[in-house]
């Protein structure tokens, strides 16, 4: 086997170019490089020019998706081996606005994620005076959904809001729903109001892939079918009892 | 094209191509569940058909017998019927997915929760059966 490996990565400098291209560098096919390693070599001896995101190098902090051969991928936790002889090709992640070479713009994800108040929210002011206590199963009802790093490798993946991008989409949801499932949290009705919408849980068409591509296993698409089930039961409680409290 | 935004002197917005579906095969899997839908639609017209000949006298039941006889829509058929069966067999795998897994509180089986769905669907394919064999 080669000792070397071929990275075509996507090349935009919004200065001169209209459209991205992509660019072949020859990089060393290590057993324990991943492909972010690749990218790294690329800067550091290569093109220092090259832009792309990243961080914590171990899954965690969720900066390094890119689309590697079309898949969205943590590029952090995907081994270079993976993908030998090669050629691997290294792309922004998909749906987004693609800023500099592998960067793109989230402004829009956080604002969706902004707007379904990814936070515990209490009606009350209830002070504790101490912890708030939750039984492990109640703990267990949201504890996947906790899990999201934001990576938006399930943006990357949905047809859906790349056909609509006013799809509120997954990550969003599933936080929303891990908030609305919290035992501490009163916040499912305001919550309601924004996903319950037709951009919101209703726009997904159940494609799955959001799930299979998440690194961190959280199943966006069960986080959003078990919210419509939320949404219908709250319809039909407000259909049949239009002046009850809900 | 890049377009200049507020805060970015420019950004590239790339636009999804309408052969989407294509690039991947799970994508195209999703497409193939998705249009199962026309040919269930097509199979409720066809029994509304049926049942309208049946009403109509025994000329017109034979004169669509005969029709569905024709090479042409048998191969129809035939193919109505294996996205018929994809459609059937997709949407019950995902309904574990929502119902069953919340309903009871705690995490079943997968089967568990689709087993009913094709319990019903074989329990009314034999009686149809049965029914069109002439045994009923």
């Amino acid at each position: 086997m080669s000792d070397t490996i071929i990275l075509e990565v996507a090349r935009f400098n919004p200065e001169s170019d209209a459209e991205p291209s992509y660019e072949s560098f020859e990089v060393p096919l290590r057993p324990d490089w991943m492909v972010l390693d690749g990218l790294n070599h690329i800067k550091d001896q290569l093109d220092g020019s090259l832009a792309f995101r990243w961080s914590c190098r171990m899954g965690i902090c969720g900066s390094c998706g890119m689309m590697v051969n079309g898949v969205p991928t943590l590029t952090c936790e995907t081994l270079l081996m993976n993908y030998a002889p090669g050629p691997v090709r290294v792309g922004p992640l998909d749906h987004f606005p693609v800023v500099r070479d592998l960067v793109v713009d989230l402004d829009d994800f956080l604002a969706k994620l902004q707007k379904v108040r990814p936070w515990v929210v209490r009606k009350d002011d209830f002070k504790p005076a101490r912890e708030f206590i939750q039984s492990p199963a109640q703990l267990e009802s949201f504890h996947q959904f906790s899990l999201c790093i934001n990576c938006t490798l399930c943006y990357a993946a949905c047809p859906v809001y790349g056909l609509d991008p006013n799809f509120i989409g997954p990550a969003a949801i599933a936080l929303a729903h891990r908030y609305n499932l919290d035992s501490r949290d009163q916040g499912i009705e305001d919550r309601l109001d924004i996903v319950s919408r037709h951009e919101g849980i209703w726009d997904c068409t159940v494609v799955g892939e959001c799930s299979t591509v998440c690194p961190k296993h959280v199943d966006p698409s069960l986080a959003i079918q078990q919210y419509k089930l939320t949404a219908t039961k709250e319809w039909f409680k407000s259909f049949l009892l239009p002046r009850g409290k809900h | 094209m890049a377009q200049y935004t507020q805060f970015q002197p420019k950004a590239y917005r790339p636009r999804m191509s309408a052969y989407w579906y294509l690039d991947q095969w799970h994508y195209l899997r999703y497409a193939l569940r998705e249009s199962s839908s026309f040919f269930v639609a097509y199979f409720c017209v066809l029994t509304l058909v049926q049942l309208a000949a049946l009403g109509a006298g025994a000329g017109r039941y034979a004169h669509f017998e005969a029709l569905m006889r024709c090479p042409l829509m048998i191969i129809i058929n035939a193919v109505a019927l294996a996205f018929f069966l994809l459609h059937s067999i997709t949407w019950f795998n995902l309904v574990p997915r929502v119902a069953m897994r919340q309903m009871l509180g705690r995490p079943t089986p997968d089967m568990v929760s689709s087993a009913p769905n094709y319990m019903v669907w074989f329990g009314a394919t034999v009686i149809l059966a049965l029914f069109f064999l002439g045994v009923l």
